[in-house]
């Protein structure tokens, strides 16, 4: 069976994120209120599992130890 | 005598291969390269990973390289490692060193010389220098802000005038067994004259000097 899943990797809260910084004060120059921006990104992945159980183990793994480093990033997953 | 035998890893993206070869001979090596999908480095008593941009530096600076044959070999490796700028933040990617580089404080790319202070010559890459000493070295990446994540860490070069956020000033750090260093600053590209220093050249003299 195919299941997608939604991977978000964000930089971690406790760590300055100079791409969010540099984008919210362009956008504090254009005049609006904001108060804070974190850049991160999304992946998309499509696995082939048996059961869906099965694919959130695979995908928890390859978010965990692949796509993010828990030292700078979190991440988390959403099945779509 | 024979020359003790140095590898340099050539990924897809490496640029500062050839460079560090040319150091690596300069000092006294016997050096080749080694591309990124070979498994068996019992020939060699030092590998080198140089700088660039391994595999686009696609996800995260090192992060692919850092599940390649190669990197993988390198944990059952016993000589030295030497990790250069991408190097270095393949070391990490791959837990080998501790910590991880992340994104410049100042969001740019900075590609300038920087001074040094040497904390720690007790090491097989930094033998030939006394302790103490300030060296200048230029640094040419985006990703040089180490930081520890809570990890103990040996720091081995200290900035003078921190260019990146790096915690406590680091721009390189050796393992806890003191085989394994990754710097940010990029040694070969100080090691003649012709390229404006000379004193990044050291670390390869120190590294022959504990192999010869």
């Amino acid at each position: 069976m195919l299941f997608r899943f939604r991977v978000i990797v964000m930089p971690r809260k406790d760590l300055l994120d100079p791409q969010g910084r540099a984008v919210s004060s362009v956008l504090r120059d254009m005049g609006m209120k904001v108060k804070d921006v974190r850049i991160g990104r999304s992946i998309d992945v499509e696995v082939e599992a048996d059961g869906e159980e099965e694919a959130i183990k695979m995908v928890e793994k390859m978010a965990s130890e692949v796509l993010s480093n828990p030292i700078i990033e979190d991440y988390s997953v959403q099945k779509l | 005598m024979t020359k003790p035998k140095a590898g340099v890893v050539v990924f897809p993206g490496s640029n500062c291969d050839r460079d560090t070869l040319w150091a690596l001979e300069k000092a006294g090596f016997d050096a080749s390269f080694v591309w990124h999908k070979e498994t068996n480095l019992s020939r060699y008593q030092l590998i080198v990973l140089p700088g660039g941009f391994s595999y686009g530096d696609y996800l995260r600076p090192g992060a692919l390289a850092a599940h390649s044959p190669v990197v993988k070999a390198l944990r059952d490796f016993k000589g030295y490692v030497l990790g250069i700028c991408n190097g270095f933040q393949v070391l990490t990617e791959a837990h080998l060193l501790p910590g991880a580089l992340t994104r410049n404080l100042s969001g740019r790319f900075i590609c300038q010389w920087e001074d040094l202070v040497v904390v720690n010559n007790d090491t097989p890459f930094t033998n030939a220098y006394e302790k103490g000493e300030i060296i200048t070295v230029p640094i040419a990446h985006s990703d040089g802000r180490f930081v520890s994540g809570g990890q103990s860490f040996t720091p081995v070069f200290r900035y003078l005038n921190n260019p990146n956020g790096s915690e406590g000033d680091t721009a390189a750090i050796v393992s806890e067994d003191g085989r394994i260093m990754g710097t940010m600053p990029h040694p070969e590209r100080a090691s003649d004259p012709i390229l404006g220093g000379t004193d990044g050249i050291k670390v390869f003299m120190s590294l022959y000097n504990a192999l010869k």
